[in-house]
């Protein structure tokens, strides 16, 4: 019976809370997450009341983790390709209308001349206008004190007024400082001599349009574009984020200063990728070879520090060539010098670059294509090494016509499996070279080393633009790659469920 | 072993050994290297494989003890890495632990119970587990600054969101857990049930001891690739002392600021714990890692 009740409380309770969460969410104008956590109460309900839904709530935790953290993001994604999400398009458009009626600015037609007199807890500031003079009771700048009231006055107050350097010392906490007089208006300071009234810099009228109000300019919503623009076509920064539809990947295909880098970048992604599966298999079929060969011996000892580079975590080892390629200091360069007399400029060549990344890669990825194939080679049947001794096979006539053709096909789903990793290999570029050296002449910051994973990554997290929505559109092709990869995969290994 | 040996074997086996050996000696040069830079004095010091005037200035300093030299200069540690070791180890320790429980169970729904969608979602599982994180981190990013409003231990810059961004990988250790429960009979189960145990007692009691191996090596898989996790972390987290140990250790080598022999000792430091484990597990990873999984 307490189980029963606890069960239903605490049902009742996580419920409650994601209601609330829901409920703050939508009130904030973000409907994806609303809706992305309304589905997922929902579905958690289902499964946990349903009693025909039993089985289902040993798997709902996971399936709830990759929806909330695989799913969603990839969707999510693909849904920011279509649109111009960037820093300068970052808020939405109510936001944008507040930022912009919040803005102020003075008015040089009332000013007024001021001195500051210091006083018991702070300072007095006495303002002299045209019409008429004001004066605030002492505010206390120290204090942070950023909002005062003023008066009108008859007289200046007495003592010396504050010198112009003792001004310069407060102009921190002056440039904060904002007057109200008794009708509601707002002074700030305008010089170091005077303090202005302050207007809101834009009015929205009823039909949406914007009105400078310093300028007298009339500005119109764009929703095409997501920017106020006036009739000359001067845009009002932020803008807010709105659908472009396709133009991303219009851009991507047609702007050269974008299309000829994505171009370079994907060849040398595919190329690389490519590479490391091959040198990786070669070097790895070949060690597993000699290390499954019955006449070597020592070969636990062999075994362990050929896989040495497969347990020192990667992100340590990319860090360690990193600076042992160093053109300066690093040890590569050194020993290279003392035999061949060369300094190669590894970071800053393209083509040697590209050569130390799958230096790199080659080192970090054998050891798991040893594994593999040492685990392979084990099925093959002895006999047919027998046989092929007898008739007088060499070690490379088995190689080719026995074993390759035996391994090949249990092989295939790993090497595509590593291929979709390899394109997507983030940390070796991020941590080894950050792309450089950069492509010259192209409008996103883009890299002769650098994969479509680290271009996008760039373009969302690097650049100066913050190009969201470019980003995205870019990942979304990858997403395309790697689905159509894994989709492959999945027949040829002929997964059974 | 009856076998027909070709003549030149002998020949062979001494020409196998001495390639093995080179390639070893290659292969270990930059570890060697590394360490021997941990020992030398400087940070711009060359030097051989074995420094000539050994100095323990870089351990110190990646202990997070100032060092004083024959000077009397005396430097402080540049980075707090045992901080960040300490922040990997309790981010990987809770998500594995979280992994562990929920792809365990799930793996038991999936291996034991038949319902809509099985195949589905399993196949499913296996293709979304292949896009890599780092292309949806614009939307990840987006997600936890919303749930960072009103959830704040799970916001940006917190451990919470990396260890909860962690458990979109679980795919993998699902299928593994999988195949494992696959070839346990599921007899003595049966048996339990028809004694009037219910489905959970049975997972519990009987299937659970059963597996400790498997649920093991998930244990270590899970945890070495959440200590290797770089993209999401780095994204997520911001603080200097919030840094997990793959995002913190790249701070040693700006252009800017070239620490080389702190860098060394430091990555000698936090490296050969997770080294040590590594190899010594390597007989369980392995079969676990080729079921599917490529090392991140």
């Amino acid at each position: 019976m307490i189980r029963v009740f606890l069960k239903w409380g605490a049902l009742a309770a996580l419920v409650a809370a994601a209601l609330y969460l829901i409920l703050a969410l939508y009130v904030q104008h973000e409907f994806v997450f609303a809706m992305l956590f309304l589905v997922l109460t929902a579905s958690a309900v289902a499964v946990f009341v349903s009693k025909r839904l039993y089985a289902h709530r040993y798997i709902f935790p996971a399936i709830a983790g990759m929806g909330l953290f695989v799913i969603f993001p990839l969707m999510y994604t693909v849904g920011i390709g279509f649109t111009n999400y960037s820093a300068s398009n970052l808020l939405s458009f109510e936001q944008v209308n507040e930022n912009l009626l919040s803005r102020t600015y003075q008015s040089e037609a009332v000013s007024y001349d001021y001195k500051a007199f210091e006083r018991e807890g702070g300072y007095v500031f006495y303002l002299e206008g045209e019409h008429q003079a004001l004066v605030t009771p002492p505010v206390d700048l120290a204090d942070g004190e950023t909002r005062a009231p003023v008066f009108p006055a008859d007289a200046m107050p007495e003592g010396e007024p504050l010198a112009i350097r003792d001004i310069i010392q407060l102009r921190q906490s002056l440039s904060e400082l904002k007057l109200v007089t008794d009708d509601n208006r707002e002074l700030s300071q305008a010089s170091l001599r005077s303090f202005a009234a302050i207007h809101p810099q834009f009015t929205r009228h009823d039909n949406g349009t914007l009105t400078n109000n310093q300028t007298g300019e009339t500005y119109f919503p764009n929703h095409d574009t997501g920017f106020y623009v006036n009739a000359e076509g001067q845009k009002l920064v932020p803008g807010w984020t709105v659908n472009i539809g396709w133009d991303n990947y219009v851009k991507v295909v047609t702007d050269p200063s974008i299309s000829g880098p994505f171009l370079q970048i994907f060849v040398w992604t595919l190329s690389f990728a490519l590479a490391t599966v091959l040198f990786t298999l070669a070097l790895g079929l070949v060690l597993a070879n000699l290390l499954q060969w019955d006449q070597i011996r020592g070969k636990g000892f062999y075994r362990t520090m050929l896989i040495l580079p497969y347990a020192v975590p990667a992100f340590i080892s990319i860090l360690v060539f990193k600076g042992l390629f160093n053109q300066n200091f690093g040890e590569i360069n050194l020993v290279l010098e003392g035999l061949f007399g060369v300094r190669p400029d590894w970071f800053s060549d393209p083509d040697l670059a590209r050569t130390m990344i799958l230096i790199v890669n080659t080192w970090l990825g054998y050891p798991y294509m040893m594994l593999l194939c040492m685990g392979l080679l084990q099925a093959i049947p002895r006999d047919l090494y027998e046989a092929s001794a007898m008739d007088g096979a060499g070690p490379i006539n088995n190689l080719f016509n026995i074993t390759l053709p035996l391994i090949i096909k249990p092989l295939m789903p790993l090497l595509i499996a590593s291929f979709a990793f390899n394109f997507n290999n983030f940390v070796l570029i991020a941590l080894l070279t950050g792309g450089a050296p950069d492509i010259i002449g192209a409008s996103t910051p883009a890299g002769t080393t650098d994969l479509l994973v680290s271009y996008t990554y760039r373009i969302a997290f690097q650049d100066s633009g913050q190009n969201f929505g470019l980003a995205a559109a870019i990942a979304t092709a990858i997403f395309i790659v790697v689905g159509a990869l894994s989709l492959i995969n999945l027949k040829l290994s002929k997964i059974k469920v | 072993m009856a076998m027909v040996q070709p003549r030149s074997t002998r020949y062979r086996v001494l020409v196998s050994h001495l390639g093995m050996l080179a390639f070893i000696a290659i292969i270990l040069f930059p570890l060697l290297m590394v360490i021997s830079i941990s020992f030398r004095s400087g940070n711009f010091a060359s030097g051989s494989l074995l420094p000539e005037n050994p100095s323990l200035e870089h351990w110190y300093l990646a202990l997070g003890i100032p060092y004083t030299d024959e000077a009397g200069v005396t430097t402080q540690p540049p980075f707090p890495v045992l901080l960040w070791l300490w922040n990997s180890i309790k981010v990987a320790v809770v998500s594995s632990v979280l992994i562990l429980a929920l792809s365990t169970t799930s793996a038991y729904a999936f291996a034991r119970m038949r319902f809509a969608g099985k195949g589905f979602v399993l196949k499913s599982m296996l293709i979304f587990q292949m896009f890599p994180p780092v292309l949806s981190l614009v939307a990840l990013y987006a997600l936890f600054d919303q749930i960072g409003n009103h959830v704040s231990w799970l916001g940006l810059n917190t451990h919470g969101a990396v260890i909860v961004a962690s458990l979109g990988g679980m795919a993998l250790h699902i299928w593994t857990i999988k195949g494992y429960f696959d070839s346990i009979d599921r007899s003595l189960e049966e048996a339990a049930i028809v004694d009037g145990a219910t489905t959970w007692q049975a997972f519990r009691y009987i299937l659970l001891p059963l597996s400790v191996p498997i649920l093991v090596v998930v244990f270590i898989l899970a945890f070495i690739m959440t200590i290797m996790e770089y993209p999401m972390a780095s994204v997520l987290l911001v603080d200097t002392d919030k840094l997990t140990l793959a995002v913190g250790a790249q701070q040693y080598l700006y252009e800017q600021n070239y620490l080389w022999g702190d860098f060394a000792a430091a990555a000698v430091l936090s490296g050969l714990p997770i080294t040590v484990i590594f190899l010594y597990c390597q007989k369980w990873i392995v079969g676990g890692l080729t079921a599917g999984g490529v090392k991140g």
